[in-house]
C-alpha cells in the first residue's frame, strides 16, 4: 500500500494507483475529460492538473501520475486552479454549442471565454479531442476503426481515409463513452447509420419477430463465447417474453 | 575481411592510413548536405574530369562537413610531404584552374583559405606559403572538436579511415577490458550530459536503465533532429556515421541491450543514406552482429526513417513511431529507461551524445571532466547562423561565453551591423538580448535566462530583426508541429500565434501582451511533453527583455526594426535617388514610377513593403518609414 497526502489529509491506496485515483479516494472531487477507469492513462484533456509540493515540485496531470509513498498533492492550489481555468475556458472557446463543456466550465467559475468562438465551418463542434472514443474502439473493442487524422489544430478523428470502415463492427462503444454527444448514431430500419464515421453497417434481425436489435459484424462473438448464444438468438425484448412464459408454465405446472 | 580481434582492427587501420595519407596527389571534396547545396558535386566532377583530360594521377575523396559552411564547397589538396591547402568556395571552373596548376606543379594561391596540419604529418613536411594553419583562424580557434573530431577528415565511406583515426578502439577497450559497470561509471564520472537538449546525465540514464531485470533492453539513437537552422545531427551522420554506430554498441553493452536503433528524419536523405552504408559495412566487418571482436557481446543496429513530425524528437513519440504507431508522446513517468520500446527498458541517447562515447571510453573520463565547467563538462555543439559573419557548426567547450561565440568565433553581426540578440536552442528556445552576452553557456545558465540548450540551434539578430516578428514566427512552427492531443499546446500555441500576428498587423492592444504572457505560462507549465513546455520560450523571453518593442507595436503601431509590413512605410528620398531606374525594374508591384535620372516615387496604394526596392538600391536612397 501506498501512504500519500491529498490536499493535506493522508490517504492509503493500493499499488498501481494514480493520483487521480487517490484524490478521488480521498473523496475531492477533480473535473476530468479524458479520463476513462477502463482505460490506460492519456494525460490530454488536462483538466485534472494537480500540484506536488513534496518530495518535488510541479504541476502535472494527476489522472497520468503513479501515486508515490510521500507525495503531497494539493488539487486546489493557484497554478492547479488557474491551469484548469483556462483548460476550460480554451474548451468552451472551441465547443460553445456543447452543454457539457459549458457546465464544467461553470462548475469551475468559468462562464465566458476570452479566447473567440470557432470559425464558421466548425461552429457546431462538440469534439474535445478527448480520445476516449478512439482508445475505446482499440483499447477494449480492439477494432481500432477510427484513429487520429491532422496535428495540432487539424487534429480529428475519422475512419481511414474517412470513407465506410471494413474495421467497425458497430457496436456503438464510441458514442456510449464519448463525454461530449459529439459522435452520431442511428438505427434506421435494417441499418446502423454512424454518420461521423461515415459508416453503416447491417442490423440482425430477430427471429421470432423481426426486430433488429444487433449489429451483424457483431456474430463473431457468439462463436467466441459460445455461452452468449442465446443472447444473439433473439432480441431482448423476445427473450424476455419467452423466459417468463417459461416461468409461468413451470409454475402453472407445479401448480397442477 | 572480418574483424575479430584488435590485431585485426590493425590491419584495418593500416589500410586506412594508407588512403587518408597516400603517397600521391589526393583532394577531398566536403560533400556532406551544405557543401552540395552550393555546389561541390560540380566541383567534384570537374576535378575527376580535368584530372582525367590531363592524365593527372590524382585520389579524389568526398569527405564531409569541416564546419565552415559559409566557406562551402571546401577543396583540400594534399600533395606528398607538404601540408594540405584547403580552398574556400571553389567553383566548378576554379576546381579546373586547379587541376591545370597541380599539373603545372604549382599550387594557386587564390582561395586558399589555411593549411590544416595533420596530427601525423609525414617527415620533411613544409607549411605552404604564407597560409595561416586552419585552427589559428578566429572561426577556429576557440573551438574544440569531440563530437566532430572527423568531420570532413576523413571519408565517411570508409571505416578503414575511421580506424586509422582511433575508431573502434573504445569499443575494443569497452568489451575486452572493461564490464558494462565499468563503462557506466566511466561515462558517469566523465559528467556527459544528455546532447539532445535536455541535460540528463548519460551515464544515470544508462544505470537507471541497466538495474530493470527486465530483457530484452533497447537502445536508441534519435537523429530526428528537426530544428530550422540546426544541422548538427545531420552533418554528424553524414560525415562519421561509424562515431555514432560504435557509441550505440557501446551504450547497448553497458545497458545490456543487443538490439539498437537509429531513427534518423527522412529529409535527410543523405544522411540516411550513410549510415545505412556504414552498418552494413560494420556488419560485413562483424562489428556488428554475433561475438563482436571476439568478446561474445551481440549487437544488431535497425534504421528506422521518421516521417516528417518534428514531435518524434520527443522520446516517447519517437517509440511509438517506432513501433508503427502515431507519434505521439505520452506522459511519463514511466521513463523510457524503465519502460520504453515495446514497454521494454529502453535507453534513448542523441547523436552527439553517442558519438561522444568513444572518446570518453578511450580518453578515460578525468580527460572529458577536464574541458568545460564543473556541472558542464565537455564540449556542445551550436549551429551558428543568421545575421552573424562567419556561419557554420561550432563546437566549443561548455563555459565559453555567448560573446566569445557570437563575435569571437562568428566575428559578430552580419555587414558589421550589431547584433540585437540571439536564440539558442532551436524553435523553442528563447531569445537572449545583447546585454546577456556575458553569460558563460550552460544548460543551467542558458534555462535560467529563459532559453534552453536545446538542439544547439544559435540564431543571430540584429538591428533589422523585429522581435515580435521573430516570436510570431517560432510560434507559428511550434503551433505547426504540435501533434494536438494535449490541449495547450494544440488550442495554446495557436491563440498566441493569433494575438501576435494581430499585434504585428498593428491591431494589438495593450491587454493583448498581457493575455499572451498568461497563456504562454500556461502552454510551458501544463503542456504533456517538451514540445509543448518549451514552446511559449519565443515569447516569454521576447516579453521579457524586449517588452519596448512590443508596446511600440502596440501603443504607438510602429515597428522599430522596420520589419512588419503593416506598421511599415516606404519612400524614396529624392535628394539621394539618380534615377537609376533598378528599383523600378525589381518592384513586383509596379509600384515605383520616374523618368530615368530623375528621382522616383513609390505609390503606397500598390507598395506591398516588401523591400525589395530597400534591399536593392545602390544608393540608399529608400527610406523606411516606422
Amino acid at each position: 500500500m501506498i501512504n500519500l497526502t491529498v490536499n493535506e489529509q493522508p490517504v492509503t491506496v493500493p499499488e498501481g494507483t494514480t493520483i487521480l485515483q487517490a484524490v478521488r479516494a480521498a473523496g475531492v472531487e477533480l473535473p476530468t475529460l479524458c479520463y476513462h477507469e477502463g482505460l490506460a492513462p492519456y494525460g490530454a484533456c488536462r483538466l485534472c492538473m494537480v500540484t506536488i509540493t513534496a518530495p518535488h515540485h510541479g504541476l502535472v496531470a494527476s489522472c497520468a501520475y503513479p501515486a508515490e509513498e510521500g507525495l503531497m498533492v494539493e488539487t486546489h492550489s493557484p497554478e492547479a486552479v488557474s491551469a484548469r481555468r483556462l483548460a476550460l475556458e480554451f474548451l468552451l472557446s472551441r465547443c460553445p454549442q456543447s452543454e457539457v463543456i459549458r457546465e464544467l466550465a461553470a462548475q469551475e467559475g468559468v462562464t465566458a471565454s476570452r479566447f473567440g468562438t470557432p470559425p464558421p465551418e466548425r461552429a457546431e463542434e462538440l469534439c474535445v479531442l478527448c480520445g476516449l472514443c478512439v482508445r475505446v474502439c482499440r483499447e477494449a473493442i480492439g477494432a481500432a476503426a477510427i484513429g487520429f487524422i491532422g496535428r495540432g489544430m487539424e487534429r480529428r478523428v475519422g475512419t481511414p481515409f474517412e470513407v465506410q470502415s471494413e474495421a467497425c463492427i458497430g457496436c456503438g462503444a464510441c458514442a456510449e463513452i464519448c463525454p461530449t454527444n459529439a459522435i452520431k448514431i442511428e438505427d434506421r430500419g435494417n441499418e446502423r447509420i454512424l454518420h461521423t464515421w461515415h459508416t453503416t453497417v447491417e442490423l440482425h434481425s430477430c427471429p421470432e419477430c423481426g426486430r433488429y436489435f444487433a449489429p451483424e459484424p457483431t456474430g463473431f462473438l457468439k462463436d467466441m463465447f459460445p455461452e452468449i448464444e442465446n443472447l444473439w438468438a433473439l432480441c431482448p425484448e423476445c427473450r424476455r417474453q419467452r423466459t417468463a412464459r417459461q416461468w409461468i408454465e413451470q409454475e402453472h405446472t407445479r401448480a397442477t | 575481411m572480418k574483424v575479430r580481434s584488435r590485431s585485426d582492427l590493425e590491419t584495418l587501420r593500416a589500410e586506412g592510413l594508407s588512403t587518408l595519407y597516400p603517397s600521391r596527389l589526393k583532394i577531398s571534396v566536403g560533400m556532406a548536405t551544405c557543401g552540395l547545396a552550393t555546389g561541390a558535386a560540380a566541383v567534384y566532377d570537374a576535378l575527376r574530369d580535368e584530372a582525367a583530360r590531363r592524365d593527372l594521377d590524382l585520389m579524389l575523396v568526398a569527405t564531409g562537413c569541416l564546419g565552415y559552411c559559409q566557406q562551402e564547397p571546401l577543396v583540400e589538396v594534399r600533395r606528398p610531404g607538404r601540408d594540405p591547402v584547403l580552398y574556400a568556395r571553389v567553383t566548378a571552373d576554379r576546381a579546373r584552374e586547379l587541376i591545370a596548376a597541380l599539373a603545372e606543379g604549382e599550387l594557386p594561391t587564390e582561395g586558399a583559405l589555411a593549411i590544416i596540419p595533420e596530427e601525423k604529418p609525414p617527415a620533411g613536411s613544409k607549411p605552404a606559403g604564407g597560409l595561416p594553419r586552419l585552427n589559428d583562424l578566429p572561426f577556429y580557434s576557440r573551438q574544440h572538436k569531440i563530437v566532430l573530431r572527423h568531420c570532413g577528415l576523413i571519408d565517411p565511406a570508409s571505416v578503414a579511415e575511421y580506424v586509422a583515426q582511433g575508431g573502434y578502439e573504445a569499443l575494443a577497450h569497452a568489451l575486452l577490458d572493461l564490464t558494462p559497470e565499468q563503462v557506466i561509471d566511466e561515462v558517469l564520472r566523465a559528467g556527459l550530459r544528455g546532447r539532445g537538449g535536455a541535460g540528463f546525465p548519460t551515464g544515470r540514464k544508462w544505470q537507471i536503465c541497466q538495474a530493470v531485470p527486465i530483457q530484452p533492453k533497447y537502445v536508441i539513437c534519435n537523429g530526428d533532429e528537426g530544428d530550422p537552422g540546426a544541422y548538427m545531427d545531420r552533418t554528424v551522420l553524414e560525415s562519421d556515421p561509424h562515431s555514432v554506430i560504435e557509441g550505440l554498441i557501446i551504450a547497448g553493452y553497458a545497458i545490456g541491450a543487443h538490439q539498437g536503433y537509429i531513427y534518423v528524419r527522412d529529409e535527410y536523405p543523405l544522411a540516411v543514406e550513410r549510415v545505412t552504408q556504414a552498418v552494413a559495412r560494420a556488419e560485413e566487418l562483424g562489428l556488428l552482429g554475433e561475438n563482436i571482436l571476439g568478446s561474445g557481446f551481440d549487437f544488431n543496429i535497425t534504421i528506422v526513417r521518421g516521417a516528417g513530425a518534428f514531435v518524434c524528437g520527443e522520446e516517447t513519440a519517437l517509440i511509438s513511431s517506432i513501433e508503427g504507431g502515431l507519434g505521439e508522446p505520452r506522459p511519463k513517468p514511466p521513463f523510457p529507461a524503465v519502460s520504453g520500446l515495446w514497454g521494454k527498458p529502453t535507453v534513448i541517447n542523441n547523436v552527439k551524445t553517442l558519438a561522444t562515447v568513444p572518446v570518453i571510453i578511450t580518453r578515460g573520463a578525468d580527460w572529458y571532466a577536464s574541458i568545460g565547467t564543473e556541472q558542464n563538462a565537455g564540449t556542445v555543439v551550436f549551429s551558428l547562423v543568421g545575421k552573424v559573419a562567419n556561419t557554420g557548426l561550432v563546437e566549443v567547450p561548455l563555459g565559453l561565453t555567448l560573446r566569445d561565440l557570437i563575435e569571437g568565433i562568428g566575428g559578430g553581426g552580419l555587414n558589421g551591423k550589431a547584433v540585437k540578440a540571439v536564440q539558442t536552442g532551436g524553435p523553442s528556445g528563447g531569445c537572449l538580448p545583447a546585454r546577456l552576452f556575458d553569460l558563460p553557456i550552460s544548460y543551467e545558465t542558458l534555462t535560467q535566462a529563459g532559453s534552453i540548450m536545446g538542439s544547439g540551434g544559435m540564431v543571430v539578430m540584429d538591428e533589422d530583426t523585429c522581435m515580435v516578428d521573430v516570436a510570431r514566427y517560432f510560434i507559428g512552427f511550434t503551433m505547426a508541429e504540435s501533434c494536438g492531443k494535449c490541449a495547450p499546446c494544440r488550442e495554446g500555441t495557436q491563440y498566441m500565434h493569433q494575438i501576435l500576428t494581430r499585434i504585428t498587423a498593428g491591431e494589438g492592444s495593450v491587454e493583448d501582451l498581457e493575455l499572451l504572457e498568461e497563456v504562454a505560462l500556461w502552454v510551458k507549465k501544463a503542456s504533456l511533453c517538451g514540445l509543448g513546455q518549451t514552446a511559449p520560450n519565443p515569447v516569454l523571453s521576447t516579453l521579457r527583455y524586449f517588452r519596448d518593442e512590443y508596446e511600440a507595436h502596440v501603443k504607438e503601431k510602429r515597428c522599430p526594426a522596420g520589419v512588419c509590413r503593416a506598421l511599415i512605410r516606404l519612400s524614396i528620398l529624392s535628394e539621394l535617388c539618380n534615377g537609376c531606374g533598378l528599383c523600378r525594374r525589381e518592384c513586383p508591384a509596379g509600384a515605383i514610377s520616374g523618368e530615368k535620372k530623375q528621382p522616383h516615387t513609390i505609390n503606397p496604394e500598390l507598395c506591398t513593403r516588401c523591400r525589395i526596392c530597400y534591399d536593392v538600391c545602390p544608393v540608399g536612397a529608400v527610406e523606411i518609414v516606422r
